[in-house]
């Protein structure tokens, strides 16, 4: 026995557990893959959708614009309407905040609730400077997220909301 | 006629000692609230099982009605709650029985915390009960957007962004659950349905099976 360092039992013992493994496998990975994939698809690129708001009428007052488009949901295809709040900066570059509020999602509203020049959430509170920084003290945590913008035609076209550095 | 039928079975099949060996056991004094009112306290462990099973037997008929799909879910759900009959009975039993699940597992979870039940050679089992517990909640919060009315979808959201919040994992996290990096939609009401229907009753099954073969083979705490 002490020159045969595999066993007869130990040879069949380890095969067959290679083989049953081997077969576990081959059963649970497709099922496994199946169940991940919307991880593994990745992001779609977020695509421009116009809007009816002409880039030439912006001021430094944001506006509410909302734009219609197709959103593809797996086999479910629908129209959706998103919000942004448009207006152009002091260095004349266009800004387009998402109206999500960062705290736990609510709508946010320009000058709602009278409070001057900042956005506000009417859920809890919270509180934005027109740049979208969120206002320390109210419940949001992080600044609104902000649109890519593209112009087309003299329309704005607005690209899928990204988190905000300002 | 019954006994004659039992007879003829258990004469092939020998199945007296089965069943003797899980249900042929004097219940202890101290856990009996014949004997001790106060020994109520042990009932429930027992009732948080009486109502699962409800929920398991409400839960099937359920499906009789009801479909996984974003534009119909809501509709199957108010067609066999207001047109078929008993549906607000049996929904119902569902709905209220899915609260007191919970309820009585934390009142079962004081019990033994309280009266130290828990310790050698218990220590698997409340782990193993722990488990239960968590899949309990598991069941409750994906039931809960089943409905699909929009206190069901704006909970998910909520509770997908607190899935979200988990360190490192948390955005893979988020699409696993909701099935879309952006959507709470169509996949989202199909894995929910999925994992309340299949994944996480045949998990709690398994567990409440050891947790009462533990029990079974190590027997309740004694009296304190």
């Amino acid at each position: 026995m002490s020159k045969q360092p595999v066993s007869r039992r130990q040879f069949l013992n380890y095969t067959l557990t290679g083989v049953g493994g081997f077969m576990a496998a081959g059963m649970l990975m497709p099922m496994v893959r199946f169940a991940v994939d919307p991880v593994l698809k990745g992001e779609a690129a977020g695509d421009y959708h116009p809007t009816q708001q002409k880039v030439s009428e912006l001021t430094e007052t944001p506006v509410r614009v909302d734009f219609s488009y197709e959103q593809k949901d797996a086999w479910y295809t629908s129209e959706v309407t998103s919000t942004a709040w448009v207006y152009k900066n002091n260095k004349g570059e266009i800004v387009a905040l998402s109206p999500v509020c960062k705290h736990l999602g609510c709508t946010v509203s320009w000058e709602g609730n009278d409070h001057k020049n900042q956005f506000f959430c009417p859920c809890h509170n919270g509180l934005y400077e027109k740049s979208g920084k969120n206002v320390p003290g109210t419940p949001p945590l992080k600044p609104l997220d902000v649109y890519p913008t593209a112009e087309k035609d003299g329309l704005l076209q607005l690209g899928k909301p990204q988190a905000n550095n300002v | 006629m019954l006994n004659k039928i039992y007879d003829w079975v258990d004469e092939r099949l020998d199945i007296t000692p089965l069943w003797r060996d899980i249900a042929d056991h004097e219940v202890p004094e101290h856990v009996n609230p014949a004997h001790h009112f106060s020994a109520f306290v042990y009932c429930f462990g027992g009732l948080t099982f009486f109502v699962t099973v409800i929920q398991i037997l409400s839960g099937m008929f359920l499906t009789m009605y009801y479909v996984p799909d974003i534009k119909n879910a809501w509709e199957s759900v108010y067609y066999l709650q207001n047109e078929v009959a008993f549906g607000v009975i049996v929904r119902g039993m569902h709905h209220w029985g899915a609260s007191l699940v919970i309820v009585m597992m934390f009142l079962h979870t004081l019990r033994v915390f309280f009266q130290g039940a828990y310790k050698k050679p218990r220590e698997l089992n409340w782990v193993v009960g722990v488990l239960i517990f968590f899949v309990m909640l598991g069941l409750g919060f994906t039931g809960y957007l089943l409905p699909w009315d929009m206190k069901a979808l704006f909970a998910t959201k909520v509770g997908i962004e607190i899935a979200a919040s988990t360190p490192l994992i948390g955005h893979e996290l988020k699409v696993l659950l909701a099935g879309h990096p952006d959507i709470v939609g169509a996949q989202t009401l199909t894995r929910f349905f999925a994992i309340h229907v299949f994944f996480l009753p045949a998990a709690l099954l398994g567990l409440m099976g050891a947790h009462f073969l533990m029990i079974r083979k190590q027997g309740i705490s004694g009296p304190l």
